[in-house]
């Protein structure tokens, strides 16, 4: 099933679309009939012949249940995987053609649990990215406070505490921060709220989305949370089996007659009483 | 001769037995953990070495030790009577708990931090200085700890081959059939064991992360 594969007519970033761009230039990220297998072996197969691409600015949503292959795309985006045949483009260029540190140094990378390291300071981990790229430290510092105001940390309080003298709430708040702070054009989320009790969850649901407006990055997150994903996406694409089996806005989304959509409607029914 | 009228006649003796343990343990020690540690690092990314080197390490810790001594006298430049044979044998025992900690303390890092360290585009060298090691130095230094406690011991065997040390009164005693001149040897290597075990202990406590 090809989504936006070859037909660019079809209107796959209408966002996008006014601008007269010929080609990929306002698409950050672009799969192109790209497969994964473990080891190269076509009997584990990972993701098959996925193609779509993510437009500048735009929040993409890959939505899917556990071992659906959504974390695979997104390792495939800053390579930490390398498609077994297709083409990842990021920013232009097919990852197999970037050097990996480079690539990796330009994208924000937030997972579950935030993957802080223990033994760094809330500021440490922050400033990261920018000690590998030798910022000098009255540039990092004041980034650093910049970036914990901007998750709604006090600076003063926060950036000489170590990870684990934080709530997992403020844990993956540091881990958002982390992943901003050399201003990546690009953030790639994996189930960064996953692991939140309800009420952090859906606080932080809503403050990111707020925050992704304003800094008009390019982003793909992860989730198997449909509420998430209709709250956050520019674009939802469901996954299943590897395999895209839709594509559509999150409007649109609810409406697809496909038994899969069907399965994650269902799944939010029981919370419909719920505040949003 | 009651044990305390020995120790009391012969404290310089054993001092000197005792400082020369140590200068023992402690030479063989930086040697363990100068292969060690870098072999532990080494072997990381590398299965095929990793097997080889642990498992050869395995085999050391399992010859007896007075064995271990023996074997080694005949081999030429390390070998013969004395104090560098002493010290290759004190090496290749400490060397299995430093490598395999080394070892464990390296790969048994959250794989979600690796995930990030790797995701967020540092190399391979920056992972393993700056975030692996860093995190396992706490369980490096914990098979530090065991293998001087396994040094301290095994040194004394060592004056079997005229190494010196405490085992010198031990072997001494055993011959004499003495319990005052073995104890003058077995106390003080004794109470090496349990300061360097405390000691160890508490900086392993001051390097862990939380």
């Amino acid at each position: 099933m090809h989504y936006h594969g070859p037909s660019r007519e079809r209107g796959v970033s209408t966002e996008m679309n006014a601008k007269t761009a010929p080609d990929n230039a306002d698409h950050s990220i672009e799969f192109r009939n790209v497969t994964y297998s473990l080891n190269g072996s076509p009997s584990r197969t990972i993701v098959s012949n996925v193609s779509f691409s993510v437009p500048l600015a735009n929040t993409l949503v890959l939505l899917g249940r556990s071992g659906s292959g959504k974390t695979t795309l997104l390792k495939l985006v800053n390579r930490l995987l390398l498609p077994s045949t297709g083409q990842v483009v990021v920013r232009g260029r097919p990852t197999s053609d970037w050097h990996p540190i480079r690539l990796r140094r330009s994208i924000g990378y937030v997972i579950q649990e935030a993957g802080l390291f223990p033994h760094f300071t809330v500021a440490e981990n922050i400033a990261l990215v920018p000690s590998l790229e030798k910022w000098d430290s009255s540039r990092t510092a004041s980034r650093v406070d910049e970036l914990l105001t901007l998750v709604g940390l006090d600076p003063a309080e926060y950036r000489d505490r170590r990870p684990h003298q934080l709530s997992g709430g403020q844990r993956q708040r540091v881990g958002v921060a982390r992943a901003l702070a050399a201003d990546p054009p690009i953030l790639l989320m994996d189930e960064p709220f996953g692991a939140l009790d309800p009420v952090t969850r859906a606080e932080l649901q809503r403050e990111f989305s707020a925050l992704a407006r304003r800094l008009g990055k390019t982003i793909v997150f992860v989730t198997h949370d449909l509420r998430e994903a209709l709250l956050l996406a520019s674009r939802i694409i469901l996954l299943e089996k590897g395999r895209i089996v839709a594509s559509a806005t999150p409007q649109e989304f609810p409406r697809i007659d496909h038994p899969e959509v069907r399965a994650f409607t269902a799944s939010l029914t029981p919370l419909a009483g719920a505040p949003a | 001769m009651s044990p305390w009228t020995f120790f009391v006649e012969h404290r310089a003796e054993i001092l000197a037995a005792t400082a020369n343990h140590l200068t023992l343990v402690l030479i063989a020690m930086a040697f363990a953990v100068a292969i060690g540690v870098p072999l532990g690092m080494l072997i990381v990314h590398r299965p095929a070495l990793r097997n080889l080197t642990l498992g050869l390490a395995s085999i050391f810790q399992t010859i007896p030790s007075l064995a271990l001594f023996g074997f080694l006298i005949p081999i030429p430049f390390i070998g013969g009577i004395g104090r560098r044979t002493a010290i290759v044998a004190l090496v290749l025992y400490a060397l299995l708990p430093i490598l395999r900690n080394t070892y464990v303390g390296l790969t048994g890092i959250d794989p979600a931090v690796l995930e990030a360290a790797e995701a967020m585009g540092m190399t391979q060298s920056q992972i393993l200085w700056r975030v692996r090691l860093p995190l396992a130095r706490a369980v490096i230094l914990a098979g530090i700890r065991t293998a001087t406690i396994i040094t301290i011991g095994v040194a004394t065997i060592a004056a079997a081959i005229g190494a010196g040390g405490l085992g010198t009164f031990i072997f001494r005693g055993v011959a004499m059939v003495s319990d005052a001149v073995i104890l003058a040897g077995a106390i003080p290597a004794a109470l090496l064991a349990i300061a360097a075990d405390l000691l160890l202990g508490w900086l392993e406590r001051r390097l862990k992360i939380s």
